[in-house]
């Protein structure tokens, strides 16, 4: 069992390691905590599922014409 | 002028229109993508499609400003987010401007509570809410909050992009994703619950 203290450093390193900004000792670090602790694997999981998703629910394809009138701005001087 | 300087010099016109087209044509290839930012920053789609045009504008006008070679879409997510906030968009769209301390985590906690571990253990629980309630969600953050997470969620940004496009620290960046996401959290179990 995972004492108390670890998980706050997983909660700590969780961010940045789901965001992949974690140097390679921290990634480590937090992969061996993960290993362990079943907590911290689901909410893992669970931070991974919602920023999938969260992207895909978000995204919204150019109105039509948009395009057009971006490339009509081409030549503009200051 | 000589023959030789008017030579020269057409060659140089010849190679700044070249370079300005290949600038044009980079920016115009990641459109798509500034707009997905943009309609996530602002509340409608005509507010992002003005901001983007603007965006484009502007990059069109000073692309002598740009450095070859670094991120272009950082670049013009930059220029978009300061347009964003001369244009006072920000402003109608902050529901509150309140730090988050203590009651934000209580609330997540109390959230976390009622739905019990069963929120944290079922990835499903995350499918099963609607996009609809995902995109209200992310409009309704604060917009210190959901700029940076739309900018790495949804931007796909680093935290030192994100840092450089939005003029703040790198340590602002994290800890208003943290908080913002915490927020998101929060509301999407409150309206999965209701």
């Amino acid at each position: 069992m995972t004492g108390h203290d670890d998980c706050e450093k997983c909660e700590e390193l969780l961010q940045g390691f789901l965001d992949r900004e974690l140097t390679e000792t921290e990634v480590a670090l937090a992969e061996s905590h993960l290993d362990g602790c079943s907590y911290c694997r689901r909410r893992y999981r669970f931070e991974e599922s919602l920023r999938r998703y969260v992207k895909l629910s978000a995204i919204e394809r150019m109105p039509p014409g948009l395009m057009e009138r971006l490339a009509e701005l081409r030549g503009l001087e200051a | 002028m000589s023959e030789p300087e008017t030579a020269t010099e057409a060659k140089e016109i010849a190679a700044e229109a070249r370079d300005r087209v290949r600038f044009e044509e980079e920016a115009l290839a990641l459109a798509d993508q500034v707009y997905r930012v943009a309609r996530r920053l602002v509340g409608s789609r005509e507010e992002a499609e003005d901001l983007v045009q603007e965006t484009y504008a502007r990059a069109f006008r000073s692309w002598r400003s740009y450095t070859p070679g670094t991120n272009l879409r950082a670049w013009l997510l930059r220029i978009l987010t300061n347009l964003n906030i001369d244009r006072g968009r920000r402003v109608q769209r902050s529901p509150d401007m309140q730090p988050l301390e203590e009651g934000d985590y209580y609330l997540a906690n109390k959230v976390a509570e009622a739905q019990g571990e069963q929120a944290l253990e079922e990835e499903r629980s995350v499918e099963r809410l609607s996009q609809d309630s995902i995109v209200s969600a992310l409009s309704e953050l604060p917009h210190d909050f959901r700029d940076v997470v739309v900018l790495v969620d949804i931007g796909e940004f680093s935290y030192a992009d994100a840092a450089q496009i939005l003029d703040v620290p790198i340590g602002t960046v994290m800890s208003r994703l943290h908080r913002g996401r915490r927020r998101l959290k929060t509301a999407l179990a409150e309206g999965a619950a209701a």
